[in-house]
């Protein structure tokens, strides 16, 4: 799929400018950000392509005015709503309102060592 | 522009309660813990970062015979000092010489080899460094204070979600009698990306 994020090449993104000192997460929302896309990647209900996917349906001028983790956050609510592990009115209302669905492990999942293994 | 600072704040927050309701209504329905999600963001704080990579590096400086595994087979020879798994389970070692220096982006992405770097800086999953590294790499060095003389040849590899690649820096010349360790320590995550280069004053 081309799109935004296919930025290979593409001119007037200006300067690089590389900050020797930054902290590895800038904000405290895209520390919380990556714990959970990685969190429910290791549940194993979609793999590493689908993810990227999911980031790269962001509407083109969107993704590039926003920052990674927000695209993270595009992308994983995205994956969420499309398996239907929550539902547009719960991400509305902020609140469970659903049985969860079962998750069921697969492969991905038993990939991640420090995950809590569900038996 | 004080407009544009009020727009940003206000977006930033916006996110930020996204986040927050996201977190919490996944821990309501059962999918994650807020104790691994702690765990998460521990181990790549603290654990997971570029000093893995220096290790590596610095071991291939000081034993041929891995060096010529890494070379060769990158993912197992990383594997063998302990760093595997997510986001490096392929990888590819590129070593600089003095006549090739090898620069990695990820052109769609931000794939990064974390076992041995840790998460990307901003700049790596930023536009401007995605969009020239592969069409002005040198261009691209200067920006990181790297000039490379015109008979150097520069290579530029896009990382793909399977593929990560490594850069084995040039050993400073004058550090060849160094001890792995004091190697390790001047091994630089820019210089493991090919926008940086090591130097022995580190």
């Amino acid at each position: 799929m081309n799109g935004a994020h296919d930025l290979g090449g593409s001119h007037g993104h200006g300067p690089i400018n590389p900050d020797p000192n930054e902290p590895l997460f800038s904000q405290e929302w895209e520390r919380r950000c990556f714990a959970v896309t990685l969190a429910m990647g290791f549940t194993g209900q979609w793999n590493i392509d689908q993810a990227r996917f999911a980031r790269e349906t962001m509407r083109p001028g969107k993704y590039l005015e926003t920052t990674y983790y927000e695209h993270w956050l595009h992308g994983l609510e995205s994956l969420l709503l499309d398996r239907k592990l929550i539902s547009q009115s719960e991400l509305k209302s902020k609140k469970a309102q659903n049985t969860p669905k079962k998750i069921i492990p697969n492969i991905e999942s038993r990939r991640c060592s420090i995950c809590p293994r569900k038996r | 522009m004080p407009h544009d600072g009020h727009d940003n704040g206000s977006k930033l927050s916006e996110t930020e309660l996204r986040v927050r309701a996201l977190e919490s209504l996944l821990i309501e329905k059962g999918y994650v813990d807020h104790a691994a999600l702690d765990q998460l963001i521990e181990t790549y704080e603290t654990k997971v970062g570029p000093r893995n990579g220096a290790r590596v590096i610095a071991k291939a400086w000081t034993d041929p015979e891995y060096k010529s595994w890494l070379l060769s087979d990158a993912t197992a020879a990383i594997a063998s000092l302990g760093y595997s798994g997510r986001q490096g389970e392929d990888m590819v070692v590129l070593e600089n010489t003095a006549k090739v220096h090898n620069l990695v982006v990820c052109t769609l992405c931000s794939c990064y080899p974390w076992p041995v770097l840790g998460l990307p800086p901003t700049w790596y999953k930023a536009a401007p460094y995605r969009a020239r590294a592969v069409s002005q790499p040198r261009a691209v060095l200067k920006e990181f204070g790297v000039e490379l003389s015109e008979d150097v040849e520069v290579r530029v590899w896009d990382s793909t979600a399977e593929t990560r690649y490594l850069v084995l820096p040039m050993q400073p010349s004058n550090t060849n009698n160094w001890s792995e360790d004091r190697l390790a320590e001047i091994v630089t995550r820019d210089s493991m990306i090919g926008t940086g280069l090591v130097g022995s004053n580190a």
